[in-house]
């Protein structure tokens, strides 16, 4: 498989890309190509699984559940549009994707791609590789020696501080990780919700007129939390804490899985500051908030003047599939949350017929049958317990991913609206063009020279905007493609993964039920 | 437990009784009911309704000639179904409970199957022609008129319920009672709740039904990773679908095997009670008459010494008729429940070790699945 290895460099926060930018973070015009290739090489194969609240708190956060490694390796700083040498260069790369076998710490590790064919090194103070020789074209190699880094993120340990109505939750944040770009190997920082939402707040602003898919945040909750300040210390609020860990914990494995985003200052920051300053301006990010932010974009490109013309057809079709997708999953979700609602109540009439069971047992005067009628009531709980871990997996395994997904493609959504309203600005950066070319040649007829100047000033620069909304809107489709390519991908292995992991809670539950009913078996022979 | 060798010709053999078919004509349910007598291995095939069961039952309320037949703990007899045309599911499941579940009738049959096996395994009632009848004759019986028993099925009027409370003169029977109604409303307890579990298993295997069917929606063959989602899903339509029917094999099997037996054991609770009933009300008639006796004229005394003794003669026998029904009663019941729970075991533990195999193949499928 013919990759293209690349990687931009994403330097400071302040760096903001916006129209008037002229240096792009990464040209890719030249090198799109058709099937697939991937600008970002590294990815995750073992994402965002939630630890169940069974695991013992005080084991390895890094267990297999919770980690995922990433390759990274960087090519020369893009600084710039490149030359076009240093771009054949890149052409060749080959990419291998291996795993190996979970090292003793049940961690996996992928071997990463061959090294770029290049002799520069990025040495922006993040991420550098060592250098191999160029490698021939044709040849497709696996290098074992090639650099290796790992990321793991674990979020645990949530805990109440202040009280009252300004109580809020912080979490733990631990970070084990290879990669020099950080200080230390293991670190670890406490971090409230606000503080993620405030991230995603910084991600959004820097890529969004990117084309980048960007992970969004778990959702605001107004009645969870109010029940958690409260101090309510009920099964509800615990279930929501967890619930709310295990998605920060799922979003920012998304985040860091994300090649781009696992380089970005903001992220690291994140991951390694001790004391964060507070995040403002999160309140836009509530459930209901963040698909109205996507809708507002969608009304505001529906209201567009200027019909779209798409030269590219594989836009309007993907986009197509997004929203059919988008309500496949709806449906799903709630498919999945009425099945977890029913074995909830499975929960709870198990339990009532145990305790009726229970107490025929203690009334039978038959010994062996008032023994067995025991025996029975205790089976009876061991199954409410069976059920309660499986609505537990239900919702966890499937549902939280089912909704997690949901809001992945409202993002997607949101990234090819980004897009329209790029070629929007294109278009109307051409159409003041155009109006100040007519204006010009309205003053060559009437003769006044100091306007004149102005306006071929103007006409300078209007060409310059429209060459540079051009080279945006090209950027951001191919990018986007790009992105959506990794996103699919992504999201086979994601769902895959989830599967996997359902199926084997669905056996584990019934080789307990299975050792159950042996159990009780003699039991029942046994009445005389 | 059998007859004596002159009524042999007419015994049949109890465990023979079979309810072989039952079929549907609107609002009528006919049973075909075959049998062999235990001196031969002929077998007899007839057709009965409900009303004829009714018929039977009444007969064997209202034989005379017998002995202190109020202290028989007569088998009980599965309420009038419903036919689903007529009535919807939540008034059948309240009025039978769980012989309105399963396939086509089959619990219901069950426990008819188990009634007249009941019967015919009771030392009198066995002999009564009404049987015999019943299980023989061509003619379906429940169109004669029936003679209206002495004995009428327990209603509980207000002053009955007063009756119900009153004291024993006998500590045995008199403690069979109190746990006669204390297991009684236990078992029944008991019996519903199962139930509540066994209908929310139906509704989780429905809604198990519908996510593998939503799933069967995803399948896009645009590009090569949209086929490797559409797999995805449809494998995990079929680990659903595969939850499902689990589900209803496990839900099956609880209604034929303990639920069935719950059911029984609580019908067959009452019966014991009502028995204890009849004996107490035939106690408060004794006491009646021994009152009257003390109290009455010397022109009557006679007269109330005499029904006075027939009471107790009465009394006596159906309380020596009681003490044996109720040995037999809670020899038959613990068996009854054994089998039922053994088999409700192991029907479960064959379910249970066929769907982790199954489940098994599906994870080694999804192992392996590459994406």
């Amino acid at each position: 498989m013919m990759l293209l290895c690349r990687s931009a460099s994403f330097s400071s926060p302040a760096r903001c890309i916006s129209n008037e930018d002229q240096e792009p973070e990464y040209d890719t015009g030249d090198l799109d190509s058709d099937d697939g290739e991937e600008i970002f090489t590294g990815t995750s194969n073992k994402p965002f699984v939630s630890t169940p609240p069974e695991t013992d708190p005080s084991s390895d956060i890094f267990s297999e559940e919770g980690s995922y490694t990433v390759q990274k390796h960087t090519a020369p700083k893009t600084n710039g549009v490149q030359s076009d040498e240093e771009l054949d260069l890149f052409a060749e790369a080959t990419v291998e994707l291996t795993l190996t076998a979970p090292n003793s710490r049940g961690r996996k590790e992928i071997i990463g791609p061959t090294e770029p064919l290049s002799t520069t090194v990025n040495t922006h103070g993040k991420l550098h590789v060592a250098n191999t020789s160029n490698k021939p074209s044709e040849e497709v190699e696996e290098e074992e020696s090639g650099d290796t880094f790992e990321l793991n993120i674990a979020v645990t340990n949530p805990e109440k501080m202040g009280d009252g109505m300004n109580a809020y939750m912080t979490y733990k944040v631990s970070t084990q990780t290879t990669l020099p770009a950080f200080r230390s190997k293991t670190f670890s920082v406490r971090r409230r919700f606000s503080d993620f939402l405030g991230l995603y707040e910084k991600l959004s602003v820097k890529y969004n007129l990117m084309g980048c898919i960007i992970p969004p945040p778990p959702q605001k909750s107004v009645v969870g939390m109010t029940k958690v300040k409260v101090g309510k210390e009920d099964p509800s609020s615990a279930e929501f804490v967890e619930k709310r860990r295990a998605a920060l914990e799922r979003y920012l494995q998304r985040v860091v899985s994300h090649p781009a985003l696992l380089q970005d200052s903001d992220v690291q920051e994140f991951l390694e500051r001790e004391e964060l300053p507070r995040a403002v301006n999160t309140q836009a990010l509530s459930g209901s908030g963040f698909l109205k932010m996507i809708n507002k974009a969608s009304d505001a490109v529906n209201k567009m003047t200027i019909k779209m013309n798409e030269s590219d057809n594989w836009f309007e079709s993907k986009l197509q599939e997004v929203e059919n997708e988008e309500q496949l999953l709806r449906r799903l979700h709630a498919s999945v949350d009425s099945l977890v609602n029913h074995r909830k109540e499975l929960c709870s009439n198990t339990a009532m017929f145990a305790k009726s069971v229970a107490m025929l047992g203690s009334s039978e005067e038959n010994s062996a049958l008032s023994r067995a009628l025991s025996q029975l009531a205790e089976v009876e709980d061991k199954l409410e317990q069976l059920h309660q871990e499986q609505a537990f997996s239900d919702f966890f395994t499937l549902t939280e991913l089912l909704a997690d997904y949901l809001r992945l493609l409202g993002a997607v959504r949101g990234c090819f609206e980004q897009r329209m309203k790029a070629w929007q600005r294109w278009q109307e950066a051409q159409s003041t063009l155009q109006k100040k070319r007519e204006a010009e040649a309205k003053l060559l007829w009437s003769n006044k020279p100091d306007k004149l100047q102005q306006a071929k000033e103007d006409i300078t620069e209007w060409e310059a905007k429209v060459g540079q909304c051009e080279r945006d809107f090209e950027r951001i489709s191919s990018t986007l493609r790009k992105e959506v390519h990794r996103f699919e991908k992504e999201k086979c292995r994601d769902f895959k993964h989830h599967i996997v992991k359902y199926l084997e809670s669905l056996l584990r539950s019934q080789h307990r039920l299975v050792k159950c009913w042996e159990a009780f078996l003699p039991e029942a022979k046994a009445i005389v | 437990m059998k007859g004596s060798n002159e009524d042999s010709a007419q015994s049949v053999n109890g465990s023979s009784i079979k309810i072989t078919d039952v079929t549907q004509d609107g609002d009528t349910l006919t049973f075909a009911i075959t049998s062999q007598k235990s001196s031969s291995s002929a077998g007899v095939c007839v057709f009965r309704t409900y009303e004829d069961f009714e018929w039977l039952q009444q007969g064997l309320f209202s034989q005379e000639d017998v002995p202190g037949l109020q202290g028989v703990i007569f088998p009980p007899l599965p309420s009038k179904p419903l036919p689903s045309t007529s009535l919807s599911q939540a008034k059948a499941l309240k009025q039978l409970g769980f012989l309105a579940l399963g396939d086509e009738w089959m619990i219901y049959c069950k426990a008819l199957e188990l009634y007249l096996q009941q019967v015919a395994a009771h030392t009198t009632l066995s002999k009564s022609k009404a049987l015999y009848s019943f299980l023989n004759s061509s003619e379906s019986p429940g169109k004669q008129c029936g003679k209206k028993g002495i004995l009428n099925r327990l209603s509980q009027a207000m002053e009955e319920m007063r009756k119900e409370g009153h004291k024993d003169v006998d500590e045995f029977f008199q403690s069979e009672r109190d746990s006669s109604t204390n297991l009684s409303a236990l078992f029944k307890l008991s019996t519903e709740k199962f139930l509540d579990v066994v209908l929310n298993k139906q509704r989780l295997a429905l809604a198990c039904g519908h996510f593998s069917t939503s799933l069967h929606l995803c399948v896009n063959q645009d590009n090569p990773t949209a086929v490797a989602f559409s797999k995805i899903c449809l494998k995990l339509s079929d680990i659903i679908e595969a939850v499902k029917i689990n589900y209803e094999k496990v839900s099956d099997n609880d209604i034929s095997t303990l639920g069935l037996g719950l059911d029984l054991e609580s019908r067959y609770q009452e019966a014991k009670r009502e028995m204890l009933f009849r004996r107490t009300c035939k106690l408060v008639e004794l006491e009646t008459a021994n009152r009257n006796s003390e109290r009455a004229k010397p022109n009557k005394k006679a007269i109330m010494e005499g029904v006075q003794k027939a009471t107790q003669k009465e009394f006596d026998i159906i309380s020596s008729v009681a003490k044996q029904e109720i040995e037999h009663y809670h020899r038959d019941r613990v068996s009854l429940l054994r089998d039922f729970l053994i088999c409700w075991c192991e029907k479960q533990l064959s379910t249970a070790r066929e769907s982790s195999a199954l489940l098994s193949q599906h994870l080694d499928a999804c192992k392996k699945f590459a994406v």
